[in-house]
């Protein structure tokens, strides 16, 4: 207390020019959010509002491209598709991840060795494992209907693309086996961070091990079950890669996602104000996300 | 014989453990297992069903020669994959090392502002705001350049990188810097001679995450690249999956994806550690 009392104004104004400083470590990247970032998200709001072709000049319309965008039934079946995607993968992520967690949670031998196998295709790249099972998926040069046909299950080959439930069931097995090594990874956080004799306690008075993933290790994963939810929504959301890459949006278009259609029309189509607007509306349902996950993942109460 | 029984519980319960264990091991490991060994068939029998997986009719790299044959060749998008990568990796811990220092060694006006700017932009799909970023790279003259994918790259590893870095920093005792001090270092010293030892394990963990999400990016590469010249791996090899060089020949798909994959599980591999410390880091907070 004394030393700050005694401290010369000199010396303060020295401290504080010193504390200026930290502006210049933080510019680089300050400016580099500014430019890509900030300006580009003030951009995007204000093509919503103009019709903007790729050459010539553009115009202010107003809300018309919203108001096209209420009459957009494609935009619409695409976004009921992408919610229809993210729903079923998002459980089929978890009852994948959910039990490797657990098989993973406890350090016993072998344990690390099985861990990395299953995260494995997780630092594959989406493009990647999208190329891969194109591959494994193809009618004649793949492997699943081959081998099928090979193993007597299949009377001839089938193509699993050319039709909507085996195209879309592959493309759910192909992100499971590349996502469910990541969420395990974050589950398992959560799941080493309950406390032993919390569970010992439980033991002793006779719970269950059901009783005891119910009364114990659900509640107190609230917050890692949350983070793990919304990155898994999130993610499934702006899905795009492997339905561009495995099906083109194919077939007859039932499989075109929500970033999907906004590349077609901003960069296919080169409607850039309307593919703004759409865009704006995608930014509107990712960030209500990104608030429910604040409100999910705040801070236990009576806890800190 | 209570205990010869419990002694039996428990080698059974080993057995199913590590039987469970293995089975899944094998699931998540063959897609990419079965691609490897594809690869090195000659192309005629590439072109086959990949039953058994391995070569039967010899042994051959013809499929990552080939490769070169198609458009520019893969080499050109291989070279332009590794210069994207490497330059986001230097420049996004450039950046953020100096961001996140600046951020938890100085208090200066608007601070806390622009912390939360950085770190907010993690909340906006980038892919929404990709027809901007495009006119803006065509403004500053680096439409279709490499460069300018770098930035774009490097600006998304930004939230994640410098929310990193500052706690690594905030990690590092005063006591420590109020003692180089003394010894007369000034700001730059100390943060590379004092700091950057003491917050390493930080930087080759930003550094790893910049590698894998600029090596595996594939959208804006997509939108932004227009030349075949600049398309990095996965545009390349998406053109020629589509068939956009005649026929698809199925054993150069599974050579690309080699080449696209094993760097990334080498890197893995080596550096897990500081891998999951960025997931817990990141899954904790």
């Amino acid at each position: 207390m004394t030393a700050i009392a005694v401290t010369s104004a000199p010396a303060r104004s020295r401290t504080s020019r010193r504390q200026w400083v930290g502006l210049l470590y933080v510019l680089p990247a300050v400016a580099l959010v500014t430019v890509f970032f900030v300006i580009p998200l003030g951009m995007t709001a204000w093509m919503s509002l103009n019709n903007w072709p790729l050459m010539g000049e553009h115009s202010f319309v107003g809300l018309d491209n919203y108001f096209a965008i209420l009459r957009d039934t494609r935009f619409w079946n695409a976004l009921k598709f992408t919610f229809y995607y993210t729903v079923i993968v998002t459980i089929a992520i978890f009852a994948v991840a959910f039990p490797l967690a657990i098989f993973i949670e406890k350090p016993r031998p072998l344990t690390n060795l099985y861990r990395t196998a299953f995260f494995m295709p997780a630092v594959v790249g989406f493009a990647s494992a999208s190329l891969l099972w194109s591959w494994l998926l193809n009618v004649d040069s793949g492997l699943f209907s081959p081998a099928a046909y090979e193993l007597g299950l299949i009377g001839k080959k089938i193509n699993l693309l050319a039709t909507f439930q085996p195209a879309f069931w592959s493309i759910i097995a192909m992100v499971v086996w590349k996502v469910a090594g990541f969420t395990m990874i974050i589950l398992m956080t959560g799941l080493q961070s309950i406390p032993q004799d919390l569970q010992e306690a439980a033991v002793i008075d006779g719970a269950g091990p059901f009783a005891r993933f119910r009364a114990i290790t659900l509640p107190l994963m609230r917050r890692t079950l949350a983070l793990a939810l919304i990155l898994s929504v999130a993610g499934s959301i702006l899905a795009f890669d492997q339905f561009y890459i495995i099906l083109r949006g194919g077939p007859r278009n039932q499989t075109l996602t929500a970033v999907y259609w906004i590349f077609n029309q901003s960069f296919v189509s080169f409607k850039l104000g309307y593919g703004a607007a759409l865009s704006m509306v995608l930014l509107a349902i990712l960030v209500a996300l990104s608030l429910i996950q604040l409100w999910l993942l705040r801070k236990p109460e009576g806890l800190d | 014989m209570a205990e010869a029984m419990s002694q039996n519980r428990k080698i059974g319960f080993s057995l199913a453990r590590h039987s469970t264990g293995i089975i899944a091991s094998v699931l998540f490991l063959a897609p990419i297992v079965w691609t490897v060994l594809s690869t090195f068939k000659p192309a005629q029998e590439a072109r086959q069903p990949p039953l058994p997986p391995w070569p039967t009719t010899g042994f051959s790299i013809e499929n990552y020669q080939t490769l070169n044959s198609f458009g520019d060749g893969l080499w050109v998008s291989a070279q332009n994959s590794i210069y994207v990568s490497v330059m986001t990796v230097l420049l996004s811990v450039l950046v953020s090392v100096l961001a996140g220092y600046g951020f938890s060694r100085f208090r200066f006006p608007f601070r806390d502002f622009f912390f939360v700017l950085i770190l907010s932009t993690i909340m906006i799909p980038f892919q929404s705001i990709l027809t901007p970023i495009f006119l803006v790279l065509t403004k500053l003259g680096l439409h279709n350049t490499l460069t300018g994918l770098v930035c774009v790259y490097v600006t998304l590893q930004l939230p994640f990188s410098i929310f990193m870095m500052r706690n690594a920093f905030d990690a590092v005792p005063r006591e420590i810097e109020e003692a180089a001090r003394m010894d007369g270092a000034n700001n730059v010293t100390m943060l590379v001679k004092v700091m950057l030892p003491l917050v390493w394990p930080g930087v080759v963990t930003i550094a790893l995450f910049a590698f894998l999400g600029a090596w595996n990016e594939f959208l804006a590469a997509l939108v932004l690249m227009t030349d075949q010249s600049k398309f990095t791996l996965p545009v390349m090899m998406t053109a020629l999956q589509s068939g956009r060089f005649g026929a698809i020949d199925w054993g150069a798909v599974q050579a690309g994806v080699t080449v696209m994959m094993v760097p990334c599980l080498i890197l893995f591999l080596a550096l897990q550690r500081f891998y999951i410390r960025g997931l817990m880091a990141g899954a904790v907070k």
